[in-house]
């Protein structure tokens, strides 16, 4: 198996590794940068536990090669606190109790901060939409929607989500 | 401050979750961890004739690769005498999926690449992938040394009902299926173990931590002292995280040969045939009732479909369902049976509700077919059979089976309060002339439930130490507080729910106690999270604890104030005397002179530290009415909920906001299953649900908004009056949807479908029955 060097920026941070051809995004970031936040669920990519911002879009990131992100800019949700808050959309979600387990919960979190991003006012409908490919087990997904909603009145995607996705537009 | 319990306060666990600082199994790094990775079986029923093992174990950063043959003396997990499960698959495979070997690599990736290149050799032998396949006349029997694939078969009552169904002015057969289901937690099973000279510690995705090291204790000889185990993080579990899996021992035995920690991370698609299954139940009921649909004799005859291996909680299945399979009507007389089948699938075991779901999918589907049959609504038969609140607690026939305090009819008014029923009917009605209109269907669901889990002498049937629940309540000497309990939650919020209870106890800011769960050396005693005996249970521990706490509290500003301990009060975190509100001392201070005792009473035992039990002397019974208002689009047979309304009874809420998630969440796996889930296999055992691309979890976009409601009847079975909610809504959701969809069609003489209600089976029901209905007409 061959390796390759990658220049990938993470959280504002850059980093160079060595890194398999074959190694998964999701296994750089958890194990070779030691940022846990981002989960694995499934082998499908149909769970997006795995979610995360990659040069200002959501994309799972057990289906990205790690070799295929050299150069670019990942935002996780370990990245998305201001100053020692959480984002709006990690406040929306305790406000309005849009996680249980928490296991779901940041790709959950990375896909509501993405469709802000791109829809900062949207509908239910909308909302439904743009998490569609994150499943969450516990919570039936109503008050999830309620917490993009909040979020959405609360200041958004937020200002580390906003200025990750400005650096690369 | 305001009482603590019924205020809707957002979760103290919430921020570590959000901001992915929490720690899961995966999550924990230990030097020198190497990883595990299974060679699992492809074929569902075959004799083991070779296992070649030395491609993988030459490979790069391979440790060794073991198969059962090198595991001798390694125990299997409990089971039914006779049938226990060895930790990798001894002469012969039982279903796809099956561990037949292991392979440790310094790297998850160079390990999978080993799995690969173990050789196996398989001689097929006849696969029984279903109920019908294992019973049928001469079938293969799969267990060594038993001549059926029948395991256990009970009568759970005296009389098979056969001389009051005679007697019955009528009498209806139904049969029903409630279809094999998958927990998908979002986490899959994770475990990590570290063995070393002073003992095992092992960190895995458990919901019952005690359990697993008692289990671990005994399986290898050492004391409960010697294993630590710790359920940190759990992302989910659904009652399929609470049986024991191989796998724990098995990282626990390689991390002893290999002297470092051994990690395992099951994928998706392993985790779709190795963890348990649940549901899985084909029902044959009879029921006889009079002209007025007073229900006079069930029988039900319950055939369990157990997987590959009997598992010790699966197994137990089948008699929770007899138990409740009168709902929340009064039968004169019922009649349960059932046998529990070995099958060429994976093993089953608990899935959120366990038992009770089927039981209620059962008796609520019965009184909409009787309701059919005699022409009249299904909710007149519903409150001609329910128990009435005057009647509670209500003795079932079933010995320890009392109903608590409950109002079945309150709950159907309550819920017709949000239903405008007529208004339905009318548009139902004015549908159905409409060939052009959706068809609209009305389903209620009016059920019991259990929650509460012990008492003891039922957990122990399940090889549980006990039923109870422990809890240690600690006052620090700032004034802070510590809960420890033996409850572990998976997503359930036990550390908001119990700061609570203590808070209103002890009188101290939510804000300054702290919860810490799932860690056996820390929290020395406990059972688990499971049959929603979170707050019933692990709550009214903590209560009884926190009372223990200000007792001795009282006792102590007493002596400091000089006054009556009956004259004590406890206030805003200020103790006083009752009449002089100026003469008081505070919490810390009071806490800091339980570590003085020259200025305390005589024989004072030191500290505001103390442990309580709580043994639930009976289960506590969560009831509710749901209803369900489904539109089917005739050209596509797709159903769409357009109202899902909940009203639920879990006695005494603690915290409205946690509970309308527990509901939201159950009603969504409920429909779930009524609509879209199934596990299925083909006839030759190969699995039609082996990764999330064919296991159609629903996503935001496939459920509805739901609406909640409450009634609150406190159960005296409790201390805090609370039932459980957290199976309520994946009890009640299922038959709602189901009645909802055979209601939409039953003018066109449609009385039944299975489930999934998928779009596929909807259209050719009502495709025969639009075809049936013109040739009639």
């Amino acid at each position: 198996m061959s390796h390759h060097k990658v220049r990938i920026t993470v959280n504002g941070t850059a980093g160079e590794d060595e890194v398999e051809a074959r190694q998964l995004l999701v296994h750089y970031l958890r194990e070779t940068r030691g940022l846990t936040g981002t989960h694995v669920g499934c082998d499908t990519s149909n769970c997006g536990a795995c979610t995360v911002l990659l040069d200002g879009r959501t994309v799972k990131s057990c289906t990205v090669f790690t070799v295929t992100a050299d150069g670019t800019d990942v935002l996780t949700v370990e990245g998305l606190d201001e100053h020692g808050e959480m984002s709006p959309v990690q406040q929306g979600f305790q406000a309005c109790h849009g996680l249980q387990c928490g296991y779901c919960t940041p790709g959950m979190v990375m896909s509501a901060t993405g469709l802000l991003l791109e829809q900062p006012d949207p509908d239910d409908d909308a909302i439904r939409d743009g998490i569609e490919g994150n499943l969450c087990r516990c919570t039936g997904y109503d008050m999830i929607v309620d917490s993009v909603r909040w979020a959405a009145a609360h200041g958004g995607a937020g200002t580390a989500a906003t200025a990750h996705a400005e650096g690369k537009v | 401050m305001g009482s603590m319990v019924g205020a809707s306060v957002v979760r103290k666990e919430d921020p570590a979750l959000l901001t992915g600082r929490g720690t899961f199994v995966d999550d924990i790094r230990l030097s020198g961890t190497v990883h595990m990775v299974f060679v699992r079986s492809y074929t569902a029923h075959a004799r083991i004739l070779s296992i070649d093992t030395t491609g993988a174990a030459r490979l790069p950063g391979v440790l060794g690769v073991w198969t059962n043959a090198d595991l001798e003396g390694l125990p299997a997990s409990r089971s039914v005498p006779g049938m226990q499960r060895p930790c990798l698959a001894k002469d012969t495979v039982h279903f796809v999926g099956e561990p037949v070997a292991v392979v440790v690599a310094t790297d998850r990736y160079l390990a999978a690449d080993a799995a690969e290149a173990v050789l196996v050799e398989y001689e097929d032998l006849p696969v029984m992938a279903s109920i019908a396949a294992a019973t049928a006349e001469g079938a293969t029997p799969i267990m060594d040394g038993l001549p059926s694939n029948v395991v256990l078969e009970q009568q759970l009552s005296a009389t098979d009902a056969e001389a009051e169904l005679a007697a019955a002015p009528h009498r209806l057969a139904i049969a029903l299926v409630n279809q094999r289901c998958a927990a998908v937690p979002m986490e899959p099973t994770v475990c990590l173990a570290d063995w070393q000279s002073s003992g095992l510690t092992i960190w895995a995705t458990s919901q019952t931590p005690h359990h697993m090291r008692n289990e671990i204790a005994q399986m290898f000889g050492l004391s409960q002292q010697e294993v630590r185990f710790v359920a940190p993080d759990v992302g989910g579990g659904f009652g399929a995280k609470a049986s024991f899996y191989p796998e724990f021992l098995l990282t626990a035995e390689l991390s002893r040969r290999l002297r470092r920690p051994v990690k395992y991370v099951e994928t998706r698609s392993e985790n779709m045939t190795s963890m348990v299954h649940g549901r899985a139940q084909e029902h044959d009921v009879e029921v006889g009732f009079d002209d007025e649909g007073h229900l006079l004799a069930l029988r039900v005859r319950i055939t369990q479909d157990c997987g590959g291996w009997p598992d010790s909680t699966g197994i137990g299945l089948p008699t929770l369902t007899s138990f409740m399979s009168g709902g929340c009507y009064k039968i004169p007389t019922i009649a349960p049976s059932f046998r529990s089948v070995v099958t060429n699938t994976t093993p089953v075991g608990s899935y959120r509700g366990a038992g009770r779901p089927e039981a209620s999918y059962m008796i609520e589907r019965v009184v909409d077919h009787v309701a059919a049959e005699l022409g009249i609504d299904p909710l007149d038969v519903r409150r001609r059979n329910f128990v009435q609140p005057g009647e509670m607690p209500y003795a079932t026939q079933f010995e320890g089976i009392v109903y608590d305090e409950a109002d079945f009819p309150g709950a159907l008014d309550k819920l017709l309060e949000h239903v405008d029923y007529e208004a339905l009917r009318t548009e139902q009605a004015a549908r159905r002339e409409d060939p052009t209109a959706p068809l609209l269907g009305i389903g209620f669901s009016t059920f019991v439930e259990m929650g509460g889990f012990g008492p003891t002498p039922l957990f122990e049937q399940f090889g549980y130490v006990g039923g109870w629940e422990s809890a240690n309540v600690r006052l620090n000497v700032d004034g802070s507080a510590v809960i420890k309990v033996g409850t572990s939650p998976h997503g359930q919020g036990h550390q908001t729910a119990f700061a609570q209870i203590v808070a209103d106890q002890l009188s101290v800011p939510f804000e300054r106690i702290t919860l810490i769960h799932g860690d056996t050396a820390t929290v020395q005693e406990g059972i688990g999270t499971m049959g929603s005996r979170g707050v019933p249970v692990g709550g009214s521990a903590v209560f009884k604890a926190a009372n223990k706490v200000r007792d001795k509290a009282i006792r102590i500003a007493a002596h400091m104030l000089e006054a009556d301990e009956s004259d004590i009060e406890l206030a805003d975190g200020r103790f006083s005397v009752r009449g002089a509100p100026d003469q008081g001392v505070d919490m810390a201070e009071v806490a800091v002179r339980a570590f003085k005792p020259h200025l305390l009473p005589d024989g004072f035992d030191l500290g505001l530290d103390e442990t309580a039990f709580h043994e639930p002397t009976n289960l506590s019974y969560p009831s509710g009415a749901h209803c369900c208002v489904v539109e089917i689009d005739r050209d596509t047979g797709k159903v769409l909920i357009r109202r899902y309304v909940a009203v639920d009874d879990c006695g005494v809420v603690i915290n409205p906001l946690m509970a309308k998630g527990q509901i939201h969440g159950g009603v969504a796996q409920g429909i779930a299953q009524a609509l879209i889930e199934e596990v299925t296999y083909a006839e030759n055992g190969q699995p039609g649900a082996g990764t999330l691309v064919d296991y159609t979890v629903p996503s935001a976009k496939d459920l509805p908004r739901y609406e909640t409601d409450h009634l609150v009847t406190p159960t005296s079975f409790n201390p805090l009056g609370a039932k459980g909610l957290g199976e309520s809504g994946a009890t009640a959701a299922p038959q709602a949807v189901v009645n909802a969809v055979v209601d939409a069609m039953g003018h066109l003489g449609v009385r039944t479908i299975d489930m999934p209600c998928t779009p596929q089976k909807v259209w050719r029901v009502l495709n025969a029955a639009l075809a049936a209905h013109e040739n009639g007409s």
